[in-house]
């Protein structure tokens, strides 16, 4: 990236596969599948009954019933991982202090408050617009994420929210190191959060015929690249990292898990959900990305993928791949965890930046799990079943999302 | 229903429905300075009262309402109205 170097020095999370960094992260390294029949949901007339439910989450652990009133679900999980990675960089501002105006958040999410949507949809039908909550519309709002937190957290710098849908928080995250790159702020939060296992939303999808069928085997049905994959599977929850600019980060001595290399973005310009064939639009934002790094081909260690495991992402990612790095592809791991996590639509981009980070740091690959047999259009190595040690200094994450928005982010190791 | 019944069930909608704190809940509380009750939290209680209550309050008279007490006071002055 131009300008100054971008560094991660937090990480937070809250998915199915954990409340914290490390639980994730040890799941992901066993192959654990955090998929499972969907509870909070009545999902009996609905095609997709299971998904990456988060099962154990109450909110009113972390503030008050009354401070929870302000944010759909989707909101508080942004703000649980955001408190997790702001604590794990060791950063916390007073109100009045004068940091906190170089500190800002860049979210996002798929479809934010879509729960709290359809609640008050089924009111104003069933009861009528006198019943519609005071805080309805600040619930629904995709931004209130990141308003909540700027207000809770003292971040009083920068603040946007993204909504390209599945390849929101990836552009959260390049947009937040661009913003610490030119100087606008020295500390970014940045991620996403998502909560759409929800009527409305599961059924969309399921008219859209972008989601698995197979509700007798949970734990096997995300199953990208597989030959017999049938579609992704909706998880929900969060991730943040935190962003700093690098000497910021070394005058405070904090730790750093990896820099920001290259942010890559493009619009496959095709169709409103599908990719376009032959992946022309994902290879561009890949080459973007490693030009951006200054990495060549070659060099890179890892790709997290997209890898939603529907029919058409997987082979489209895989040509695309192939596009971007040519003969190299074969020798690249590449890995989908979305196998265990299930799709976090806009939160995606975010728990797979973190995965790239820590396979950095950990020397260490997770696996895409539920991979049996082997497509004749997916013919890369894609890290079968079982996690891999391997030393990698750099890493790519693909994030694609429906309007055709793609991107990918290059991370490496912490500067020498 | 009487006046006491009427502040019993108005003191546990304000703790269940608007999560306030049922400590500070006193007949001379204000909602705005004493019990931190922002502009959507007294359109939360009017509607809270409205359906627990079966009573109509229009934001005229709404604005009348300034402590717990006072919101007792409407509730009770609706329903024998």
């Amino acid at each position: 990236m131009n300008g100054r170097r971008v560094v991660v020095t937090g990480l937070g999370t809250r998915t199915s596969l954990g409340s914290s960094v490390a639980e994730l992260w040890g799941n992901l390294l066993a192959g654990r599948s955090g998929i499972s029949r969907i509870e909070r949901v009545d999902v009996s007339d609905i095609t997709t009954k299971i998904g990456a439910e988060v099962k154990d989450f109450d909110i009113t652990d972390y503030m008050s019933k009354r401070d929870a009133r302000r944010l759909d679900r989707s909101a508080q999980f942004f703000w649980v991982a955001t408190q997790q990675a702001l604590e794990d960089a060791g950063i916390a501002y007073e109100e009045d202090d004068p940091a906190a105006l170089r500190a800002g958040i860049i979210a996002g999410t798929g479809i934010g408050g879509v729960e709290t949507m359809e609640e008050q949809i089924g009111i104003l039908a069933d009861r009528g617009p006198s019943r519609i909550s005071p805080y309805g519309i600040a619930m629904i709002i995709s931004n209130m994420a990141g308003g909540v937190a700027s207000i809770d957290f003292n971040l009083y710098g920068p603040n946007s929210t993204v909504v390209t849908a599945c390849a929101a928080s990836a552009n959260a995250i390049g947009d937040a190191a661009a913003l610490i790159a030119r100087g606008a702020a020295d500390v970014m939060v940045a991620g996403g959060g998502e909560a759409a296992i929800t009527r409305f939303a599961l059924a969309g999808f399921a008219s859209a015929r972008a989601m698995s069928k197979n509700n007798d085997d949970p734990e096997g049905a995300s199953r990208p690249f597989d030959l017999n994959r049938d579609g992704f599977i909706m998880g929900e929850g969060a991730a943040v990292l935190i962003l700093e600019d690098l000497e910021h980060a070394r005058a405070r001595q904090a730790n750093i898990y990896g820099e920001v290399l290259g942010y890559g973005m493009s619009a496959d310009g095709y169709h409103i959900t599908l990719p376009r064939p032959g992946g022309a639009g994902a290879a561009r934002a890949m080459e973007s990305a490693l030009a951006d790094a200054g990495v060549a081909p070659g060099e890179l260690g890892y790709i997290n993928a997209h890898g939603t495991s529907t029919p058409a992402n997987d082979k489209t990612e895989t040509a695309a791949i192939k596009t971007a790095f040519g003969d190299a592809a074969y020798d690249i791991p590449i890995s989908s965890t979305k196998s265990m996590t299930g799709h976090l639509l806009g939160a995606a981009g975010a728990i797979e930046s973190l995965a790239c980070l820590l396979a950095i740091r950990d020397g260490v690959i997770p696996p895409t799990i539920n991979y049996e047999t082997p497509d004749p259009e997916c013919d890369l190595d894609y890290v079968p079943n079982e996690a891999r040690h391997v030393s990698i200094t750099t890493a790519m994450t693909n994030s694609f999302g429906f309007g055709g928005h793609n991107v990918s982010l290059v991370f490496g190791a912490p500067p020498g | 229903m009487e006046r006491a019944e009427i502040e019993s069930k108005l003191n546990e909608l304000l703790v269940e429905e608007l999560g306030l704190d049922a400590d500070k809940i006193t007949p001379e509380a204000r909602f705005e300075e004493d019990l931190e009750v922002d502009s959507l939290g007294v359109v939360e209680l009017l509607m809270a009262l409205e359906d627990n209550f079966g009573v109509q309050i229009p934001d005229e008279e709404a604005e009348s309402i300034g402590t717990v007490g006072q919101a007792v006071d409407l509730v009770v002055a609706k329903l024998a109205g």
